[in-house]
């Protein structure tokens, strides 16, 4: 036992202070925790610190302090002129820049390319915004009505006919070719060996094409009396019009619950009618401006806005014909989407501007920006289609499985419950999608259309601009244009990807 | 009396039902036969369009074509080619370009992708931030503008032969190209290879000894002195009685151009630089997310094993990583291959520039020439995708035992 009774120990004078643990927070912190904490992180620092100063330093150097602001051809950029170490070379990027922007479009036309690049903004910007409302009739405008109005502004031309005539002609074309094919199966019955089984189906053929023909003749006689009458186009819509809001309005429910496709209907063709009416649809339209003359960012934009709105509606049936129970349409979605992702784009594009051609009659001539829009189409419809797959398995099967339990139908579980979760989930893989497509349009400066890079390519061969540095000028300025879209995308898809996750967040 | 259950009925016409139009029954088949008419008769159309179309512009079809002469050079190729050799072989030219390119594209793409990823997944903050601009970048521009800024802005801006930028004196590198020294194969170069092929074969069959000796008997073998004598031993025996197997054959400027050495295309440079570098920034991105993936508590039970840091590194982490990273870096891999098509764009001799561009422009015959090029990439990528569910299967079954 120790005596109690002795008096404690009183420390008198204080302990002195220890010194402040090493700072970890503020900029100070930062660097002493970040950078510096080892003898082997001050040595990556230093090599980072190099590394950027190399790089960092020409590159600004280039841009801006020994750049060239003025002139008017090559000699302004040159050393000899200058005076001074030449950087970029801006004039040029001036004197080139409507070329880069619009190709040959014609001077006094401009303004139809920038009314498109105002609608289309004020299309998609809207739409793009998770808080504004309307998004229905929103996408609706850009998906469809866009591209149509975009076409006849960008494009040109009018319209003979309208719906009656179309229909007719189509399903002319169709009642032709089946008759065409019965009539090659029966000649071709005269050499065969096995001649009563084609002769057969060649009547057969045969047969349904006349039934076609007589099927098929009232709207034949109607188109043809339209064409006669002194306002085709206006007639045209107007029965086109009239018919399909009555059939709108009878698989609607009738005068039970009809009102509102009937007022939908009407609302969308008076619309189009609008539409027709300022564009002068009816009295030939704008002047047309041949494809070959489009160029620069025109034709990027173009090929990349239609090739994401053509591969939605043939991503979407691929994605449901490969996870569709019915064996040959299953077969055909996988073998179609296994084929184009299997492909590089550019022998797609290969395919599209050869292969293409020979397989459309002959007095059809696909246009090359047409021909390179089909190719574009097809290959990311074939990656969409597995993105919105993706999509679809994320749809938890009690949905579909309550939609038929309420006894809906297929159709109706799949466009009202299945498909609208679905495409919800996959909205950053389809700006994915659309990122790596506006970065895949370069490719069709390979096939002799004009795209950005296209145009610059082209304008490097101007011999009045050729100086060492207009290479490396042109391809900082459109590098800038595709990084400023690309990132922001990515970083929209990003943001997009956040929003969607946030109640897994905690 | 009986009580057998009763046989269930044999229910033919269901499962017939079943079978032919799935989950939908008739309606199904009735879809299946439509969608069928609808086939033939885009099929019958195209065929029928093709023959009109063919017949009017007076083109050959069929596969004759590809014995004849071609009749056109190529500025590079591994086998012996010359302007009167036949279609077929420059089929092969082109299809060995192609190979040649993505190999080489696809080693260094991958170097320079775990190195970046190495640099993002650095504490050091300027490194992993050096790291995150260069994905960002490359990631964000076209890679047909990186090979043309490559080829068309850098290459070109190079100097002439007699200025050229010296590498230790033995690379140069100028406006026509890479000059590299030749390797010249010498007497001993066959014993060399043997004895080096010999070496990694005794080198795997000791791994194998090992990891069975581990796993079944729990026993610890030190081989590695063992392998390295196989492969660095074998080799400089066989160097020690055969002499060396290459001798390089220096590059020397001579007047306005080399002599010796081997000249790499300018155009081979510039897609290779352009791929790999581009390429690398998606792997850099795949490598990062397979390493983020594994817990950190698996380095932690790893260390409390007892394991060594490098240990647990090795044994732990990199497994479970690398079955996060290897499917879609073999997807990375396959689009390398794929870009390199891109090389029509600059004239590199690869199979879609010589065979797709050329020869279709000379015969005429874009249906069979065109249909072959897919055809090749589009086994390329059939066999890499089964390659990848065979790893898969074994994974799934590795994870379940």
């Amino acid at each position: 036992m120790t005596d109690l009774s002795a008096p404690s120990f009183v420390r008198q004078d204080l302990v002195a202070e220890r010194a402040a643990p090493a700072k970890t927070t503020g900029f100070i912190g930062f660097v002493r925790t970040r950078l510096l904490n080892s003898p082997g992180n001050i040595l990556l620092t230093i090599l980072g610190l190099l590394l950027a100063w190399y790089i960092v330093v020409p590159t600004i150097k280039f841009l801006l302090v020994d750049a060239v602001w003025a002139g008017k051809d090559r000699t302004a950029c040159l050393a000899e002129k200058a005076g001074h170490e030449v950087g970029a070379c801006w004039p040029y990027i001036a004197a080139k820049l409507t070329q880069l922007i619009y190709g040959f479009y014609p001077e006094a036309q401009r303004w139809r390319v920038n009314l498109t690049y105002g609608l289309g903004a004020a299309l998609l910007l809207p739409l793009l915004m998770p808080r504004l409302p309307a998004k229905g009739i929103n996408s609706g405008l850009f998906f469809f009505a866009f591209p149509v109005v975009a076409f006849f502004l960008l494009h040109g031309g009018g319209i003979a006919g309208f719906g009656v005539s179309w229909t007719a002609g189509v399903l002319q074309l169709f009642e032709q070719s089946v008759g065409g094919a019965g009539d090659l199966l029966v000649n071709l019955s005269k050499s065969s060996a096995i001649a009563p089984l084609p002769w057969a189906l060649g009547k057969v053929l045969v047969l349904v094409g006349f039934l076609i023909h007589w099927l098929i003749f009232p709207l034949t006689w109607l188109r043809d009396q339209l064409q006669l009458s002194s306002l085709p186009v206006w007639g045209d819509f107007l029965v086109t019009a009239v018919i399909v809001s009555a059939v709108l309005f009878v698989l609607g429910g009738g005068m039970r619950t009809g009102r509102r496709a009937l007022v939908g209907s009407l609302l969308t063709f008076a619309g189009i009618a609008v539409g027709i009416k300022l564009m002068g649809l009816d009295r030939g339209g704008f002047p047309i401006v041949d494809t070959r003359l489009w160029g620069g960012l025109l034709v990027t934009l173009v090929i990349a806005i239609t090739g994401i709105v053509a591969s939605m509606p043939i991503g979407i049936a691929l994605a449901l014909g490969r996870r569709s129970s019915i064996p040959l349409i299953r077969i055909f979605s996988i073998a179609f989407i296994e084929f184009w992702r299997g492909v590089p784009l550019i022998t797609v594009l290969f395919f599209a501007t050869y292969m293409l051609p020979l397989f459309v009659p002959g007095n059809f001539a696909v246009d090359g920006l047409l021909r390179a829009l089909i190719g574009v189409a097809i290959f990311t419809g074939a990656y969409m289609a597995e993105v919105i797959r993706g999509g679809l398995a994320a749809v938890a099967r009690g949905q579909a499985e309550a939609a038929s339990a309420l006894g809906l139908s297929w159709w109706k579980t799949t466009s009202l419950i299945v498909l609208p979760q679905a495409l919800r989930y996959v909205i950053p893989g389809i700006v994915n999608s659309f990122i790596s497509l506006f970065k895949d349009t370069s490719l069709v400066s390979i096939v002799a259309l004009f795209d950005l890079l296209g145009s610059l390519r082209a304008s490097f061969s101007d011999p009045n601009w050729s100086t060492p540095t207009t290479a490396f000028t042109g391809f900082a300025f459109a590098g800038m244009i595709y990084f400023v879209f690309c990132f922001g995308m990515s970083r929209y898809s990003l943001f997009v990807e956040h929003r969607l996750n946030a109640h897994r967040r905690h | 009396m009986s009580i057998a259950p009763r046989k269930p009925p044999l229910q033919f016409a269901l499962r017939l039902k079943r079978a032919l139009g799935g989950k939908t029954g008739w309606n199904g088949l009735a879809a299946q036969i439509a969608f069928a008419a609808i086939l033939a008769w885009i099929a019958y159309e195209i065929v029928a369009n093709a023959r009109t179309n063919l017949e009017t512009q007076h083109i050959a079809s069929g596969f004759g074509f590809l014995n004849y002469n071609a009749g056109f050079d190529v500025n590079q190729s591994l086998i012996a080619y010359n302007n009167s050799d036949t279609y077929w072989r420059v089929f092969f030219v082109g299809l060995l370009n192609t190979i040649l390119v993505s190999v080489i594209g696809i080693v260094f793409a991958t170097v320079i992708g775990f190195v970046v990823a190495l640099c993002r997944l650095s504490p050091n903050w300027l490194l992993s931030r050096i790291g995150g601009i260069y994905v960002e970048i490359v990631r964000n521009l076209p890679v047909l503008f990186q090979i043309l800024f490559w080829y068309l802005a850098v290459l070109a801006a190079l100097p002439a032969p007699r200025q050229s930028i010296s590498i230790f004196s033995t690379f140069f590198l100028n406006n026509r190209g890479l000059i590299v020294p030749q390797p010249v194969s010498e007497p001993g170069l066959y014993p060399f290879l043997a004895a080096l092929a010999v070496g990694i074969v005794v080198a795997l069959g000791l791994r194998h000894h090992a990891r069975r000796a581990l796993f079944q008997r729990g026993q610890m073998i030190r081989i590695w002195p063992y392998v390295l004598g196989c492969l660095v031993g074998l080799p400089l025996v066989s160097m020690l009685m055969f002499g060396w197997p290459l001798k390089f054959e220096l590059p020397q400027l001579k007047g306005f151009n080399f002599a010796g050495g081997a000249r790499v295309i300018p155009e081979f440079v510039a897609l290779t630089v352009a791929l790999s570098t581009y390429t690398a920034a998606f792997i850099a991105e795949i490598v990062r997310a397979g390493v983020m993936s594994v817990h950190k508590g698996q380095m932690e039970a790893g260390s409390s094993l007892g394991l060594s840091r490098a240990a647990t590194l090795r044994l732990i982490v990199v497994p479970q990583a690398m079955r996060v990273i290897v499917p879609p870096l073999t997807s990375q891999y396959l689009n390398l291959t794929k870009n390199s098509s891109l090389a029509v764009a600059i004239g590199y001799p690869d199979l879609v520039s010589v065979f797709a561009g050329t020869a279709v422009s000379q015969t005429g015959q874009a249906i069979e020439i065109i249909a072959m090029t897919m055809g090749v990439y589009l086994l390329l990528s059939l066999a890499t995708s089964a390659l990848m569910s065979v790893y898969g299967w074994r994974i799934n079954r590795s994870m379940a035992a």
